[in-house]
């Protein structure tokens, strides 16, 4: 039997019936100052500053030597509505949109299958879908021009089997953004989808298949509706970098193919305009904060965001 | 029944075939750096003078330097840096502790060259000379969030009274970190340690806009030989960093998996 007398309540428990439990030991001390400092500093220094500062910059003009001049005007944005810079936001959008299609597209067959497969051999396979990160981005890219030029890998491979007679364009156009963007944004696909889809719970599946659902049924009437945050995360991995890295363009797109990364590093380092680039970096942080919100709406968590 | 069988391997044969074309650009580059032909176009033959070539290159090894210690400096300082801010956030309220939570995300959202152009703007308002510093600032700026999140959602599932338990046996705040949370949100800032490092090691973007011109770090040393032609010797530093990884990981995660069959076991 429990004597009563003698159970002793433990400290926590008992303060909590006293005090907040927020508020106990909050006094300060180096203990708090050490954990709360670096953080303040840090976030305000690396990253409310230079977002505050390039905000800042939007409004004001460029002397066009290079140097700013800081007479406050809206000019910049008025550019936007340029209709070359329109037509180069529209083209990244594309490109943006075809990219995060192409990446669902192959990401939920691979995360459906792998349900299928043991999960030591699954977890494996999840590691393995991470080892190109550990490759440098561009020197995969340059990996992929040595398989995708007129006299590369692919098209010498096509022509041996006589399936071509002439080699296929792959690069120097905006097929060869594509590819390039699909192959290096793939895994942030694939990570929140695969993770999403192994959650789903088999039981609904043998349900609906007891109530003759097919494929395509399954597909999307449970799988998809239940897995839309994921989606939604990897969509948003793979929109936002694929119309800002410009260094795929650059190389894979030929010389006269831009894309909105392209137009904010050429006012920054070759036109040098730089309050012109920031208000164009505005809008891409505009544009990125709406997607966001967009995700949060749909209860996504953003701890989630980024593989966290 | 042999119908069903087909199916699975057709499965398998799509995920495999997945994998191997993410592998594939590089299985390319490690190919072609044991070629003759300068041109990765055809292969001529087999050699290693690729291997002994790069360390004749002084540039690249300089770029190949400056890559690896920036990854490592970076990845120790924001793996820090995000472990103490993950804690102080979650464990004391300040003023502005909303704004900074929210900050701290924002790293993670926005495109690499918003904060890539950002950095280099307030560098040059500082009248910060760019290099290797700038380059190395930019990497602990952008690679913090990825560790506060990871060790963040390994400290939310912390059961709240093991430390309380360790506070009310006695412990002091520093011992109750020390020998309690700390090693319990391990496995969170080993993987955000990793993930940091992965992000430095890939990053193209904001190591263009805070290099100097007179940094070199890999990515910028490709991307300037890039439309000039490269030559092979870069493949071969490719096959080296990627063998060096890969042994790393692996040690690492075998490690790991001991230490938790090893506590599994006492």
């Amino acid at each position: 039997m429990l004597n009563p007398s003698r159970v002793t309540i433990p400290r926590s428990v008992f303060m909590r019936f006293v005090k907040s439990p927020d508020t106990p030991k909050d006094q300060p001390s180096l203990f708090r100052t050490l954990f709360t400092l670096p953080a303040i500093f840090y976030s305000v220094l690396l990253i409310a500053l230079p977002l505050l500062y390039i905000f800042f910059l939007s409004f004001m003009r460029s002397d066009n030597y290079g140097g700013i001049l800081y007479e406050f005007n809206l000019e910049n944005y008025g550019e936007i509505f340029d209709s070359t810079y329109l037509s180069i936001f529209l083209k990244s959008a594309l490109i943006g949109l075809a990219t995060t299609f192409i990446c669902l597209l192959i990401s939920y067959p691979f995360a459906i299958f792998l349900r299928g497969v043991p999960e030591k051999r699954r977890n494996l396979i999840m590691k393995l879908v991470m080892v190109p990160f550990l490759t440098n981005s561009l020197i995969r890219t340059y990996g992929l021009i040595t398989l995708l030029r007129k006299n590369g890998v692919i098209n010498a491979g096509l022509m041996a089997t006589g399936l071509i007679s002439e080699p296929l364009s792959l690069m120097y156009n905006n097929l060869g953004i594509l590819i390039g963007m699909v192959y290096t944004l793939l895994p942030f696909m694939i990570l929140p989808v695969c993770s999403a889809v192994g959650k789903v719970d088999q039981n609904l599946l043998d349900a609906a298949e007891d109530l003759g659902a097919g494929k395509f049924h399954k597909f999307f009437k449970i799988y998809l509706p239940l897995t839309l945050q994921g989606a939604f995360n990897g969509s948003l991995m793979v929109f936002i970098p694929a119309i800002g890295f410009f260094f795929i363009a650059d190389i894979l797109g030929g010389g006269r193919a831009m894309i909105i990364g392209n137009l904010i590093k050429n006012q920054f380092l070759t036109a040098r305009n730089w309050p012109l680039g920031a208000a164009f970096s505005i809008v891409l942080l505009g544009i990125t904060f709406l997607l966001v919100k967009a995700y949060k709406k749909i209860g996504g968590n953003l701890d989630e965001l980024g593989g966290g | 029944m042999a119908r069903i069988q087909r199916g699975q391997k057709l499965r398998h044969f799509y995920i495999y075939f997945v994998l191997f074309l993410l592998f594939l650009p590089i299985f390319i580059l490690v190919a072609f750096s044991f070629n003759e032909s300068k041109l990765n176009v055809v292969f001529t033959g087999f050699t290693f003078s690729w291997y002994a070539r790069l360390f004749a290159n002084p540039d690249l090894l300089e770029a190949f330097k400056n890559t690896i210690l920036i990854a490592v400096i970076s990845t120790t300082v924001s793996t820090i840096l995000g472990t103490i801010s993950a804690v102080g956030l979650k464990k004391f309220h300040f003023r502005g502790q909303a704004l900074v939570d929210k900050l701290i995300y924002i790293p993670i959202v926005i495109p690499e060259i918003v904060l890539g152009i950002a950095l280099l703007s307030v560098f040059t308002l500082a009248n910060l000379e760019l290099s290797f510093w700038t380059v190395l600032l930019a990497h602990i700026s952008f690679s913090v969030p990825f560790v506060v999140t990871s060790v963040r959602s390994t400290l939310y599932a912390l059961p709240k009274n093991t430390e309380e338990a360790a506070e009310d046996l006695g412990a002091s705040r520093w011992q109750t970190f020390w020998r309690v949370t700390l090693p319990l949100i391990m496995p969170g800032i080993v993987s955000g340690a990793l993930l940091a490092f992965t992000l430095s090691l890939d990053d193209v973007v904001i190591s263009y806009f805070a290099a100097g011109p007179g940094t070199n770090t890999l990515p910028l040393y490709i991307y300037s030989n890039i439309k000039t032609g490269i030559s092979p010797d870069v493949n071969a530093l490719t096959s080296l960093m990627l063998i060096i990884t890969i042994i790393i990981l692996t040690t690492s995660a075998h490690f790991q998996s001991k230490r938790i069959a090893s506590r599994s076991r006492a």
